[in-house]
């Protein structure tokens, strides 16, 4: 049995302890925000926070996250009004949309550690996370745009 | 003339193996009818919970999620498999029926209630470091708080003759100190509780200094690093190899979050050391073993990390763009590792940078592969952080060329044969707790 806090709420999944976390979050507890990509951690659309932290949840197995606090996208804001979903509606950054739930989380990981990213920060951050659209200049204004209005909110 | 040597040698054999028969002999010690809690102030058992914790009894004492102190752990030894002891107050199976004074002698010269020696493997000369208040404080902590688990040992797998129970006589002999904990006049009070807590309960010395042929620890290369449960438990000496000197804070750091920044986490068999064992020890003692250990490594407070041209380097040089098309290392690297492992101009806790953590600057390639291919849990390292495994992700290439790249970012000579190590490291049976 896998105990941890999803969104601010307790789950338990009655699942293998090698099962993938992305498989738990999906499969077991119905919430398709977080995707599957590639399986080998490598695309970064099934991104996820744990501690904070982006994780990918598809080669997380779920033994390792027990009682640690989990967000998806499905809980990074209560209004999907996080300052990177408001920039990202208003670049239309997505296209066909499958990867940017992960590239979102990604974003949010990266503002918090480093607030005022340079081009080569987001590059080297969200370099992991693969668009097959090709919208990187648009993540890439979008984050930017984010990182301004975080420092107007604290100013 | 022949006679009288053959009959001189034979007798002295004789001599010596009667002598070394009586030394090796140890009666057995009357069992009891286990003590009960009223026996015991509650202030000591909670002193005994305290140091139980801080001797990772349970650890070695515990197989993975099963019952706490019932025995059966499988380690895995040169010497073959070793399966723990259930310390659990079952009389039966368990250490019910042993006395305190049976505790003691176990604790102290690793010799069981019945006489039989105890194999190397329980630490006991570093137990034997402890004072008789500490070890009767654990004693009254398992025998009244630790339930009875009807749990009978599993044979061990060693071979012959090292099976031999009373050839550890002639090991304790040979390899063991025996002496009990002296305080060093010339250090100061903090340094001594650190030394007495570090050699004694806590046995650091058991993983961090290197052993001989026969499994002794050499005195003489006291914490100097050695290979242990498949992992390497790094030096803590001035011969340590990380770029930044471990000073009292950094060891403090790490060993009350499982993580110093400037030097990496604790994976491994570390990581309980940190979060089920040294989190139970006050403030004050996990100081005064970080006080003792920067006393070992030669680090000065004044060091100051951010001001180390090794930091400077390794920060500066994320920031060199590497062909990712040409060099594959690098490719999987930022595909794979830099969405944490990168941390602009400022070193971010939480976003370890590899090309100065300790397990790339080791002579072994062992802690940094383990953790590529099973990560760090959230009950290791950080608390609350986790690092997903990439076992079944990455191929045994895939992952030499990330090691080699970095240690080749970190301006280390190439580990060699490191595909090679790559697979063995994989296959090594895992460590589990």
């Amino acid at each position: 049995m896998a105990k941890f806090i999803l969104n601010g709420e307790s789950m338990t999944a009655d699942v293998e302890s090698d099962t993938p976390l992305l498989w738990v979050i999906r499969d077991e507890l119905d919430m398709t925000g977080t995707k599957f990509g590639c399986g080998i951690g490598t695309c970064g659309a099934c991104t996820v926070h744990v501690g904070g932290r982006a994780t990918r949840s598809c080669i997380t197995p779920v033994s390792s996250v027990e009682g640690a606090e989990i967000t998806t996208i499905e809980g990074l804001s209560e209004k999907d009004d996080h300052p990177l979903q408001i920039s990202w509606k208003n670049l239309q950054v997505p296209q066909c949309g499958y990867c940017q739930s992960g590239q979102i989380m990604q974003a949010a990981a990266l503002l918090k550690d480093i607030p005022k990213p340079t081009d080569k920060d987001i590059d080297a951050v969200m370099g992991g996370n693969l668009c097959r659209c090709m919208t990187y200049v648009r993540i890439r204004s979008a984050i930017h745009e984010a990182a301004n209005a975080i420092e107007g909110e604290q100013s | 003339m022949l006679k009288r040597i053959v009959y001189g040698v034979s007798g002295a054999v004789i001599v010596g193996l009667g002598l070394f028969s009586f030394y090796a002999w140890n009666s057995s010690i009357d069992p009891i009818a286990p003590p009960v809690n009223a026996d015991y102030p509650p202030q000591v058992i909670e002193q005994g919970k305290i140091l139980a914790a801080a001797g990772y009894c349970s650890t070695c004492h515990t197989t993975p999620g099963g019952e706490a102190y019932a025995g059966n752990y499988e380690m895995h030894t040169e010497f073959g498999t070793i399966y723990s002891s259930n310390i659990t107050p079952d009389v039966e199976t368990g250490i019910g029926g042993w006395s305190e004074a049976a505790f003691n002698r176990a604790m102290r010269t690793g010799v069981s209630r019945d006489g039989h020696h105890l194999l190397p493997a329980f630490p006991f000369e570093h137990f034997n470091k402890m004072s008789d208040d500490d070890i009767s404080a654990i004693y009254a902590y398992i025998m009244t708080s630790i339930p009875a688990v009807n749990q009978v040992k599993k044979e061990n797998g060693i071979p012959f003759p090292l099976n031999i129970r009373w050839l550890q006589a002639g090991w304790k002999l040979l390899f063991a100190d025996t002496q009990s904990f002296e305080i060093n006049e010339n250090k100061s009070d903090q340094w001594n509780r650190g030394a007495y807590l570090a050699e004694g309960v806590a046995h650091c010395g058991a993983c961090h200094t290197p052993r001989n042929a026969l499994g002794g620890e050499k005195y003489d290369q006291m914490y100097q690093g050695a290979a242990i449960d498949g992992w390497i438990a790094p030096s803590l000496t001035s011969t340590s190899t990380s770029p930044i000197p471990w000073r009292a804070q950094d060891f403090y750091e790490y060993l009350t979050t499982g993580n110093s920044p400037y030097h990496g986490s604790a994976a491994g068999p570390m990581a309980p050391v940190m979060h089920k064992g040294l989190s139970a020890l006050p403030k004050s003692d996990v100081e005064a073993i970080s006080y003792y250990f920067a006393d070992h490594s030669d680090a000065k407070e004044s060091d100051d990390p951010a001001a180390n041209s090794n930091l400077q380097t390794a920060i500066a040089a994320q920031h060199i763009q590497t062909d990712l098309r040409i060099d594959e290392g690098a490719r999987l690297y930022a595909t794979a590792c830099q969405a944490c492992h990168y941390s602009s101009d400022e070193l971010v806790k939480g976003r370890p940078l590899l090309t100065l953590g300790s397990a790339t600057h080791l002579d072994q390639p062992t802690n940094l592969v383990n953790v590529i291919l099973d990560g760090v849990r959230n009950d290791q390292g950080i608390s609350g952080v986790v690092m997903p495994g990439f076992r079944d992700a990455l191929s045994d290439q895939d992952i030499s060329a990330i090691a080699a790249y970095l240690r080749q970012a970190a301006g280390k000579s190439a580990w060699p044969e490191l595909q090679q190590k790559v697979s063995e490291i994989r296959n090594q049976p895992r460590f589990e707790q």
